[in-house]
């Protein structure tokens, strides 16, 4: 299936764990102001290709790629991983406030941990509007100097996602960004995926099939590194093509 | 059956109650010692403390009175010294292990090295400093003195700085990377603050250890009776004073070391409770 002007596009990309390989020539294309949910069992290299994104993958001692990963036209392979991290923001499966700071300086980290210097209405309204944006704003509004692992494991989450939108990027990677949450704040992570991909374009690996369905428009299938199947989150929940993808569904295996 | 039993639970209580007065008794032993010395301490030199021991130099043999200014100053001088020139090192090179190093050889070496030095006797730092500062400088100094000291902290806050830094969650350090920030940054502006508590407690466990070290300071820094601020002449520290004082022929000086005993152990046990409720607070964070 074809994605018209994709935001994302990779071209036969492997990824290794030292010898290990854990992506195996992948092909794809992410389609921009959209969600698309990476789906599969564990250890099916999801989170991997997730990594790869925003070029964290190659932290991990031993690990390196091979292919091409093009960020509309660019190669980011090529380019300053600083650069790419910039344009892509990522979200993680554990809340991680830095707990040094205040949730207004959380906000802000992606400025103040850089150096760059913002005057007083310019730093109040970026924190605002991300706030705004993360549907926390109002339960901190009045608490912004307090620290950030004082709030509650989901309005951790969200300060984390609004950390991330503070900087304006193109792509929002998330990884099970509500595994570690409970159900009401998994369905406030939800719904605020849904109402943010009129301005970004999300990424999000889950585990959880009804929340693929629920958020996302275009759903990959990873078995073992390979990429089994793409396409529109509501054709392959209801006709599968690929009798791996079906038997996922269907709670064969997990 | 019945009775035998419970005549044997009785006999299991029994043990048990037997053994566990006896690891009680065994862990107030090793207790004893420090407060049989903190009360011979205070003993014998709470009368020497006063207003004037405080603020007084030493006075000749002989005279009444004099006190321990000057070694108070000297110490307070010396340590000063040697962490400004110990601790910038020593952190940088447990944020190199912690961050950069890693697993690599040369880390490991250094590592080795470090754990090596740990175990290396003071008098045999005071040597090398001697080697090193007070026959270049043909005189002894309290900067030799700080030398030696520096060298005796230097492996401590290492282990310590690396093995806090190591314990700051990697979450952090992604999170920072994830929004752009080069790694250089992530280490001095998340890291290095996350783990910031920490790396002040093992400075502060490795100033208290040197402050009441006397073997580095004894053809070092050397002593002094009289007052100076200037590092590089000879200066008194209190350590050189208590040896010096309970070295002499003299009644009114052996008493003036044990005033000079309870300062000093005063100093270090104030900067080991500093430390205990920094480690506390980090205890209390995670």
């Amino acid at each position: 299936m074809s994605i018209e002007n994709p935001i994302f596009r990779t071209e036969d990309l492997c990824a290794y764990y030292g010898d290990f390989m854990a992506i195996k020539h992948v092909t794809m294309s992410i389609p921009e102001k959209k969600v698309t949910a990476f789906m599969g069992p564990s250890g099916c290299g999801k989170t991997t290709i997730l990594r790869c994104l925003n070029r964290l993958h190659e932290l991990t001692p031993g690990a390196w790629y091979s292919g091409k990963i093009f960020l509309r036209d660019q190669d980011i392979l090529e380019m300053d991983p600083i650069l790419v991290r910039r344009k892509v923001g990522m979200v993680f499966q554990k809340p991680n406030p830095f707990p040094t700071m205040t949730i207004y300086d959380n906000v802000l980290a992606g400025y103040k941990l850089l150096g760059i210097r913002l005057k007083k209405e310019e730093a109040d309204r970026i924190c605002e509007e991300a706030l705004r944006k993360a549907a926390l704003w109002d339960e901190v509004k009045d608490i912004l100097h307090r620290r950030g692992t004082f709030l509650s494991g989901g309005q951790q989450q969200r300060l984390c996602i609004a950390r991330a939108l503070a900087v304006n990027p193109e792509v929002l990677l998330m990884d099970e960004p509500t595994s570690a949450l409970d159900p009401k704040a998994t369905l406030q992570i939800e719904n605020l995926i849904v109402d943010l991909k009129n301005t970004v374009t999300i990424i999000i690996v889950t585990h959880n099939m009804p929340q693929a369905g629920r958020v996302s428009d275009y759903s990959a299938f990873f078995y073992l590194g390979e990429l089994v199947e793409f396409g529109p989150t509501a054709e392959m929940f209801t006709n599968p093509k690929d009798p791996r993808t079906e038997e996922y569904l269907t709670g064969k295996f997990s | 059956m019945n009775n035998t039993n419970n005549v044997r639970y009785q006999w299991r209580r029994t043990k048990n109650q037997i053994i566990l007065a006896t690891i009680a008794v065994l862990a107030i032993i090793p207790a004893i010692p420090l407060f049989v010395i903190l009360f011979q301490l205070f003993q014998k030199g709470i009368s020497s403390l006063s207003i004037d021991f405080f603020l007084n130099l030493p006075a000749p043999p002989g005279e009444p009175g004099g006190g321990i200014k000057n070694a108070i100053v000297g110490t307070f001088i010396i340590v000063g010294l040697a962490s400004l020139m110990g601790v910038p090192i020593s952190i940088m090179a447990g944020i190199y292990l912690s961050e950069y190093g890693k697993e690599s050889k040369f880390a490991h070496l250094v590592r080795m090295c470090a754990d090596i030095f740990q175990g290396v006797p003071s008098i045999v730092i005071g040597i090398i400093a001697y080697a090193w500062v007070v026959k270049p400088l043909g005189k002894f100094s309290a900067l030799a003195g700080s030398v030696a000291l520096a060298i005796m902290m230097i492996p401590v806050v290492v282990r310590t700085t690396e093995e806090v830094l190591r314990l700051v969650p990697n979450i952090l350090r992604e999170a920072s990377l994830a929004l752009g920030v080069p790694y250089w940054r992530t280490v001095l502006k998340v890291v290095l603050p996350t783990g910031m508590v920490g790396v002040t407690t093992g400075v502060l466990i490795a100033v208290a250890r040197i402050a009441g070290e006397t073997a580095p300071l004894l053809f070092t820094a050397f002593g002094n009776p009289f007052m100076t601020y200037n590092p590089l002449e000879p200066m008194n520290a209190l350590p050189l004073l208590i040896f010096n004082y309970s070295m002499s022929p003299y009644e009114d000086w052996w008493q003036q070391a044990w005033g000079a005993s309870i300062v000093l152990i005063t100093i270090v046990l104030l900067l080991n409770i500093a430390s205990r409720i920094l480690a506390r607070r980090v205890a209390g964070e995670k």
